[in-house]
This record gives structure tokens, C-alpha cells and sequence, in this order.
């Protein structure tokens, strides 16, 4: 039997801020499947003392809690998710094709995350063209993942799609930051066509955070990294 | 039953991972040895990626990651479970789960470094482990409960291999003093039959 159908009022808050990637996921998760939420905007400079209760250890967003239980860790809570809201799954039920969408998930966040924004949003000269070079390799393989699919998780959005989701966005403006083109559509046409399908997708198109604003911010970001601006 | 194959490296507390967890599961398998100077076709047919170990390949369906392969494995073979059934419990699992990630990381730094690094490497170990002891091990024999579960294989290399290290680095970092209840888990596990008598060879 499913409890579900019978819990009317849930409780369900989403701990984020406006610029977070990873908070992103979590919400685009919730909308998919039709789930009301409160979201609490955290100011991360000045982190809110129910922040710090829910997630001691990392202290980061986002935070989800549902019904008095408090998930850290936006790969865990976008499992949690699918696995409480069954509608419009993000995973599929083959376990092998379960175990591909993670293992795309996995490599957005340890391998591509770390070689587009460490190695060449926070990077100059001689490391950024390692950056550079890494993330050319990475996207390769993105590439011969997605050709001939609409998007990772096939025909509807998927776990591995809402991981690597802000490529859709976020590379834009790391782009024109570094002034270096990483997704072209020459060299990948595959990743490319996703690129705009999943920016336009519904629910996805209307929640992007405001382009101009994570410019600046991560213009910021970069220049701290390099030493230039004054740290934080 | 489709044939069960894993392409490992002995060293590597990875592997055992995935040893440990078929071990458990009541699966065969047979096991491939890899010499990462000189790596088999097959290995980078099946993991073209990061060409890395552990591999687990399934009917000819190849899984890379260890902790994707120990998803896939809890998956396909349900009997003796791994993870809770509750969702909520599953989250907490997967956020011990990947908090072991960041303690790889400290391990790492513990086994690279000297001197003043070592130093350093070991006290960033010993506060990532004092989280792990309070918040996830708490007063359990087993983060699993009474039996050892995903999550206890996970932190594998805390028992045999941690303590190798130390002997190397003539540093101890899990002792009964400073880690009582992890320390007494690390023990509990290496006497585990899935995990005893895999040490030889290291």
C-alpha cells in the first residue's frame, strides 16, 4: 500500500541559495515530480542557525528537509527523492542502466566540475590550458554518451541530466569570463543539442538563476582565486 | 545465470570492496587480476573512461566505480540486503557513504606525506574519522547494525590497510584511545569470514 496517497499534508523545504548548482538539482527534482516545497534562501556568508542544525558537518546547501528529516548531499537527496515520489522517475528500473545514469552523475561531479570550474574558471596561463585540455577530454566522452539520445536519461530527463544540468547554464558564463569556447558545437555537435534542449526544457527554463548576477559573481570568484581581488 | 566477472587489483582496498560485497551476496565470480603498469584490453574495453579497477562485468555488461558497482550489486541480487529498505535510512546510508569519499582523501594525504605534511595529514585524518565514530558509527557494532552493510564496506580501508600504513609511517591515527568505538569496528570487521584471510598478499 502506498502511504503516500494518504499523507496530504507533508512538509517539504528545500535549504538553498540563488546561485548553487547543486541546490538547482534539488528543486528541478521537486518540480518534476509535482512536489510542493518552502525554499529557504541562505545567505552563505551569513549561514542561518537552522543551516548549521541541519547540516553541521559541510555546513553547505542544499538541505532537504521532509517531514522533519533532514537529507544532506544533492546526489543523496535526488536518490531520496526518486525513491519517495515514484511519479515521473529519474532513474530507471534496469539496473544496469540505473548504475550508467550514477556513473555519468559521478564523473559530472568529480571529473568535469573539477577540470571546467578548477581547472579553467579559477585558472590562468599554463594550468588553464591544462584546465583546458582535461575538460576537452572530459566533454569527449560526454559526447559519445548523449549522440543519438535526447538527453542521458533517453527520452525525459534524468538523474545523470539534472548532475550535469548546469553545464546548460553555468558553462555559458565561464565561457565568457575565460573568453575559451568548451562545448562548440563543431567539436560537439551531440553535446551541444543537448545543451539546448535541457536549457529550454520545461520546468528547467524557468528557474535558471539570473544570468548577469552569476557573471559578476563568479568574475569574483575567479579573481580571489588568482590572487587579483581583495578575499573574501 | 549471466556470468560474473571482476577485473581487480589486489592492493587496492577498492577491489576488496567489491570482493567483499559479491562475498556477501553468495555470488560467483571470477576474478581477474590486473597489472595497472600494463593494462589488459579488456580492462580498457570495458572501463574506456578511467581505465581504472574495480571493474565488474555482467552478462558482457561492464560497471565501473566501485560505489556504482555496489549499487548494482545490492540491485541485482537482493537476498542478503545492503542497504535499508526505508528511503530516509537509504539517504543517511549514501551520506555516510559519501563522506568516506573525503576520508579517502585524508587517508591519501596520511600515506603521501612527511614530516610536517604527515603531521598535518594525520590530525585532518583523526577529525574526519572523530565525525565518522560519533555521528555515523555512534554506538553500532556495524554501521549496517548488527551485520556489516554498504557503508561498512565502504570504509574497508580503515581496518587492514589503515593499519599497514601506520606500521610504514610509524603513525597511529585509529587507536582505542583516540577512536574507541571506530576502533573496535576495525577489528570487528577484520575478523568478519568475508574479510579474513584477504590480507595476505598486501
Amino acid at each position: 500500500m502506498d502511504e503516500r496517497k494518504y499523507n496530504m499534508a507533508e512538509e517539504v523545504k528545500v535549504f538553498s541559495t540563488w546561485a548553487s548548482p547543486f541546490a538547482l538539482r534539488v528543486i528541478w527534482a521537486l518540480k518534476l515530480k509535482g512536489v510542493e516545497f518552502d525554499t529557504v534562501h541562505e545567505d552563505l556568508i551569513n549561514k542561518s542557525p537552522l543551516l548549521l542544525q541541519y547540516n553541521p558537518i559541510h555546513k553547505k546547501v542544499p538541505v532537504l528537509v521532509h517531514d522533519g528529516k533532514v537529507i544532506c548531499e544533492s546526489l543523496v537527496i535526488l536518490e531520496y527523492i526518486d525513491e519517495t515520489w515514484k511519479q515521473n522517475p529519474l532513474l530507471p528500473e534496469d539496473p544496469h542502466q540505473k548504475a550508467n545514469a550514477r556513473f555519468w552523475a559521478k564523473f559530472g561531479d568529480d571529473k568535469v566540475m573539477q577540470s571546467i570550474g578548477g581547472g579553467v574558471l579559477l585558472k590562468e596561463g599554463k594550468e588553464q590550458e591544462e584546465g583546458f585540455a582535461a575538460s576537452m577530454e572530459n566533454l569527449k566522452y560526454l559526447e559519445e554518451e548523449i549522440r543519438g539520445k535526447k538527453f542521458f536519461g533517453g527520452e525525459t530527463i534524468g538523474l545523470a541530466d539534472i548532475a550535469l544540468g548546469w553545464l546548460a547554464h553555468y558553462l555559458d558564463i565561464v565561457e565568457e569570463i575565460v573568453g575559451l569556447k568548451l562545448i562548440d558545437q563543431e567539436k560537439f555537435p551531440s553535446l551541444a543539442a543537448w545543451k539546448q534542449e535541457f536549457a529550454n526544457a520545461p520546468i528547467i527554463r524557468e528557474n535558471w538563476p539570473d544570468r548577469d548576477k552569476l557573471v559578476t559573481k563568479y568574475v569574483v570568484v575567479r579573481e580571489a582565486n588568482l590572487g587579483k581581488g581583495t578575499p573574501k | 545465470m549471466a556470468e560474473v566477472k571482476l577485473y581487480g587489483f589486489w592492493p587496492s582496498p577498492y577491489s576488496h570492496r567489491i570482493i567483499w560485497a559479491l562475498k556477501l551476496k553468495g555470488v560467483e565470480y571470477e576474478y581477474i587480476e590486473e597489472d595497472l603498469s600494463n593494462k589488459s584490453e579488456s580492462l580498457l574495453k570495458y572501463n574506456p573512461v578511467y581505465k581504472k579497477t574495480p571493474v565488474l562485468v555482467h552478462g558482457d555488461k561492464p560497471i565501473a566505480e566501485s560505489l556504482v558497482i555496489l549499487e548494482y550489486i545490492e540491485e541485482t541480487w537482493p537476498e542478503n540486503p545492503l542497504l535499508p529498505k526505508d528511503p530516509y535510512e537509504r539517504a543517511m546510508a549514501r551520506f555516510w557513504i559519501q563522506y568516506g569519499v573525503d576520508t579517502v582523501a585524508a587517508l591519501r594525504a596520511f600515506y603521501q606525506g612527511s614530516g610536517e605534511e604527515l603531521e598535518k595529514a594525520a590530525t585532518e585524518l583523526l577529525e574526519s574519522l572523530k565525525i565518522l565514530e560519533e555521528q555515523g558509527l555512534g554506538d553500532k557494532r556495524f554501521f549496517g547494525g548488527e551485520s556489516m552493510n554498504l557503508v561498512d564496506i565502504s570504509y574497508g580501508a580503515l581496518g587492514y590497510w589503515l593499519a599497514a600504513v601506520e606500521e610504514v609511517k610509524g603513525v597511529k591515527v585509529l587507536e582505542p584511545s583516540t577512536l574507541p568505538r571506530l576502533h573496535a569496528w576495525a577489528k570487528n570487521l577484520d575478523e568478519l569470514p568475508v574479510v579474513k584471510g584477504k590480507h595476505s598478499g598486501l
